[in-house]
C-alpha cells in the first residue's frame, strides 16, 4: 500500500497543528459555532445526537496492521470501545469529545492517517473495489490512481467549497464493485485498441433525494489527463453548480439541467486551456505510486480444490462458510477472505477495540499485514493461503468475523441511523436487527441466495437504500418512524434505481414485509434466477398484491 | 480606518468601496474607487475619464469573462463572498491570473475570515479585506500553516509531483 514519503506527512502533520488552533479558537469563543462548522466537518467532524462523530479517512478503504491497531487504540482510549465501518470505507468513532479530537489527530498522522475531507462541501474520500490488486476480472490496478486523486483533491484550493459534497470511485475490473455510477464522477480505467491506458468518465451519478444513474461523457481519456480533466469538470460545477438550494447543489442537477452532452461540451471547453499544462501526468510519477502497489510476495502454489472440498465434506459449516465468505484471488493456492460484520444482533459494521487488534493480528500472520474495507461494511483479509483458509476460518469463528453471510439476505447495508445520527428521520439498526432475527435460518438464506438488503435512516441515503435489490427508507410520518420499502436497485455494472413499493410501514411489520417479498421471489423465481433477475422480469406488482393484501 | 492584508502586510485602506447600487451621482474625480460591475458596464467611458484609480467589484454569481478583455482598466479587482462557504470565486481568482493574464491587485471582500486566506492566496488573491470583527493581525498567521501542497495553482505552478525530491 501507499507509504508516505516527507511531504506526505508534513502535509498531514501541518493539518493536526491547524485543526488544534481552530479548535482552541472555537473552544476560546474566537471563531462562532456557525464559523467552526465547515473547518470540523472537513475534519471530518460531525456534532451528532449525543456526541461529536469523528469520520477518519481510509484512502480506498486499505489499511495496514499499524493502521488497524491505531483503529483499537482510538476506540479504547478516546471511545467507548468500538467504531464503525461506512459505506465509503472509512472508519466512524461516534463518541469521542470534541476536546480529544486534535490529539486523535495526532495519533492517526504517526499511523499516516487523518481525517481529511472526510465530510463537509469538498472532494471526499475516492473509494474503489475492495478486491482491487487482487480480483481475477481486474484488468488495471485502480488503486495508484485512487492514490495519485487523493493528493490532487488534499485541500485543493480552488475546490474547498464546492456547491455540495462531492464523491469520485474509480473501477478497474469487468465487474463493478466499486458502484461508479451512482457517483459524482465515476472513473472506469480501460485500455483503446492499441493498448493505451485511459479512463471512461462518468458524472452525476449520486443517490441522496434525487438518485441518478451517471452519463458517461468521455470514453476514453488518456490517463496523461486525468488530474487536467477532472479540474475542469470541479471548475464548471464550482462555477455553475446551485447553491440557493443544498438539495438541488449536486454536480448531478447541473448535469441534468444542461443536459450530458452539454455539460460534456463546457468540461471539455475548459479543458483545452488545462491540456498538456503543468498538471500533465509523468510516466515517473504514476511508476512512483505504482510501486507501492505491486503484488507482494506470493508463495508459488497450487490451487487447493481437493482438500478444500474434503474439507467441506466433514465439515458443513466450513463449507457454507467457504461458499459465502471468500473470493476468488488472481494467483493460484490464494484466495480473498471477508471477514462479516454482520452477525445477528450487532449493528451492521461495528468493530470493537479488541476485534481490531484481532483483525490486525489475523491480517499479519494470514494476508502480508493489509486488510480492505468494503463499501458493504465488511473487512477483507485479501491474499489467504487456502492451505490455511480452514485454520483461519477456525480463528474467525472465535472473533465473530466467520457468518457465513456475505453478499445474503442478512449482509446488510445500514447507516447508524436514528441512534447517533442527527439527520436521521428513523432508526436502521434495529430494523436490520428484526430483518437478521426473522431470517436466522442458514438453510432458507442460502435458498434465498444473492440480495442486497439496503437501509437509509433518511433520504440523505448513506445506507444506499435506491440500490439495494431491496431498499429500506426510514421517514418520518406525523412525528412516527415509518419505513419505505423499494425493490430493483443495483449498483453493479446494470446499475438501476429500486421502484417505491407503495405506502410505508410500521417498524413492527418490517421483518414481515420482508418475509412476503422474499416469499414472493421464491415462488416466482425460475431456476437459478437471482431475485434482481425475478424482480426485473415479473415486475412490482405481484411483491405490491401479495405486501399489501395482507393489510386489510 | 480599515486595514486590509496586502502582499502578507497589514496596510492601511485606500480604496472606497461602492455599494451595488451606485449611481455616477457626486461620484468623487480624485478617490480610488472600486465600482460594482453594473456601474462600470452602463459608464465604462465616464468612468475611465476619471482622475482618481479605479477597481471593479463583482458579486459571486458574476462572471469574469464579461471584463476579460477590459481588464487593463483595473488596478483592483475586487471579488464578493456572499459567504465563506461559497467557493466560486476561488475559480474566478484562479482564472484572472492564469487565463486572462490579469498583473493588478485581487483582492477578497465579503466574508473574509482567517481560515479561508491560504487557499484564496494560493489561486490568486494578493490581497483580503478581512470581515470587520475580525482581528486581520491574527489573520496572518493563516499563510503559514501549511508548508508543503499537492496542487497546481497560482502561487506554485508546478504540482507537487513535478517537484519530489
Amino acid at each position: 500500500m501507499y507509504v508516505y514519503d516527507q511531504y506526505d506527512q508534513q502535509i498531514v502533520e501541518d493539518r493536526v497543528k491547524q485543526f488544534r488552533d481552530q479548535t482552541r479558537r472555537y473552544l476560546a469563543g474566537e471563531l462562532s459555532g456557525e464559523e467552526f462548522r465547515p473547518l470540523r466537518l472537513q475534519n471530518g467532524l460531525y456534532v451528532q445526537r449525543f456526541a461529536p462523530m469523528l469520520r477518519v479517512a481510509v484512502p480506498y478503504g486499505l489499511m495496514s496492521s499499524a493502521q488497524v491497531r491505531m483503529m483499537a487504540k482510538i476506540a479504547r482510549d478516546y471511545d467507548k470501545g468500538y467504531a464503525h465501518i461506512s459505506t465509503r470505507q472509512n472508519v466512524q468513532f461516534n463518541w469521542p469529545d470534541l476536546e480529544d479530537v486534535p490529539e486523535i489527530l495526532a495519533e492517526l498522522a504517526t499511523v499516516q492517517m487523518h481525517a481529511i475531507q472526510t465530510s463537509g462541501n469538498c472532494i471526499r474520500n475516492t473509494t474503489t473495489d475492495q478486491f482491487a490488486g487482487v480480483a481475477k476480472d481486474e484488468i488495471i490496478d485502480p488503486r495508484p490512481w485512487c492514490e495519485i486523486i487523493r493528493q490532487w483533491s488534499t485541500f485543493h484550493p480552488e475546490f474547498t467549497h464546492l456547491p455540495r459534497k462531492f464523491k469520485i470511485a474509480v473501477n478497474g475490473a469487468v465487474g463493478d464493485r466499486a458502484a461508479i455510477e451512482v457517483h459524482d464522477i465515476g472513473l472506469e480505467a480501460v485500455q483503446n485498441e492499441d493498448g493505451e491506458l485511459g479512463f471512461r468518465v462518468s458524472v452525476g451519478g449520486g443517490l441522496g433525494r434525487t438518485p441518478i444513474v451517471g452519463s458517461f461523457i468521455n470514453e476514453f481519456l488518456p490517463w496523461q489527463h486525468l488530474i487536467s480533466y477532472l479540474d475542469a469538470i470541479l471548475r464548471v460545477y464550482n462555477r455553475y453548480g446551485r447553491r440557493d438550494n443544498k438539495y438541488k447543489a449536486r454536480i448531478k442537477i447541473l448535469v441534468k439541467a444542461l443536459t450530458p452532452q452539454v455539460f460534456a461540451e463546457r468540461v471539455h471547453a475548459e479543458w483545452v486551456h488545462l491540456k498538456d499544462g503543468p498538471t500533465t501526468l509523468t510516466e515517473a510519477e504514476v511508476a512512483r505510486v505504482a510501486a507501492h502497489f505491486i503484488d507482494p510476495t506470493y508463495k508459488v502454489l497450487d490451487d487447493q480444490d481437493a482438500a478444500l472440498a474434503a474439507l467441506d465434506a466433514e465439515h458443513p459449516g466450513f463449507a457454507r462458510w467457504r461458499q459465502r465468505n471468500t473470493f476468488a484471488h488472481k494467483k493460484p493456492g490464494y484466495v480473498a477472505v471477508t471477514l462479516s460484520l454482520k452477525p445477528t444482533g450487532v449493528a451492521p459494521g461495528d468493530v470493537t477495540d479488541k476485534q481490531f487488534d484481532a483483525i490486525a493480528d489475523l491480517a499479519e500472520r494470514y494476508s502480508f499485514a493489509e486488510v480492505r474495507n468494503s463499501h458493504n461494511q465488511n473487512i477483507i483479509l485479501a491474499d489467504v493461503e487456502q492451505a490455511q483458509l480452514f485454520s483461519l476460518w477456525g480463528e474467525l469463528r472465535e472473533h465473530g468475523f466467520a457468518t457465513p453471510n456475505v453478499g445474503l439476505l442478512t449482509d446488510i447495508i445500514c447507516c447508524p441511523g436514528g441512534d447517533f445520527c442527527s439527520l436521521a428521520n428513523a432508526k436502521s439498526i434495529p430494523i436490520a436487527e428484526a430483518i437478521q432475527r426473522r431470517f436466522d435460518d442458514l438453510d432458507y438464506l442460502f435458498d434465498i441466495g444473492n440480495i442486497d438488503l439496503n437501509i437509509s435512516g433518511c433520504m440523505n441515503a448513506c445506507g444506499h437504500h435506491h440500490v439495494g435489490h431491496i431498499g429500506i427508507l426510514g421517514v418520518d410520518k406525523k412525528g412516527q418512524e415509518f419505513y419505505q420499502v423499494s425493490l430493483g436497485g443495483s449498483s453493479g455494472r446494470d446499475a438501476s434505481l429500486a421502484q417505491i413499493l407503495g405506502p410505508s410501514f410500521a417498524e413492527a411489520e418490517m421483518a414481515n414485509v420482508i418475509d412476503k417479498i422474499i416469499k414472493v421471489y421464491v415462488e416466482r423465481r425460475n431456476e437459478e434466477e437471482s431475485f434482481l433477475d425475478t424482480f426485473r422480469r415479473v415486475g412490482v406488482d405481484p411483491f405490491k398484491e401479495r405486501v399489501y393484501a395482507a393489510n386489510h | 480606518m480599515q486595514r486590509i492584508i496586502k502582499n502578507g502586510q497589514l496596510v492601511d485602506e485606500s480604496w472606497h468601496l461602492l455599494p451595488k447600487d451606485a449611481t455616477l451621482d457626486g461620484i468623487s474625480n480624485c478617490d480610488d474607487l472600486i465600482v460594482p460591475l453594473a456601474l462600470w458596464v452602463d459608464h465604462s467611458t465616464a468612468l475611465k475619464a476619471r482622475d482618481g484609480g479605479l477597481g471593479v467589484w463583482l458579486e459571486a454569481g458574476e462572471e469574469i469573462e464579461e471584463i476579460a478583455d477590459q481588464l487593463d482598466n483595473f488596478q483592483v479587482i475586487a471579488l464578493n463572498f456572499p459567504a465563506f462557504t461559497d467557493g466560486r470565486h476561488c475559480s474566478t481568482a484562479y482564472l484572472l491570473r492564469n487565463r486572462y493574464g490579469y498583473k493588478g491587485e485581487v483582492r477578497a471582500i465579503g466574508d473574509v475570515l482567517r481560515d479561508q486566506l491560504f487557499s484564496y492566496l494560493r489561486v490568486g488573491f494578493d490581497a483580503f479585506a478581512l470581515r470587520e470583527d475580525k482581528d486581520p493581525l491574527d489573520a496572518l498567521k493563516a499563510f503559514e500553516e501549511f508548508s508543503e501542497v499537492y496542487q497546481a495553482s497560482t502561487d506554485q505552478p508546478l504540482p507537487l509531483f513535478r517537484r519530489r525530491a
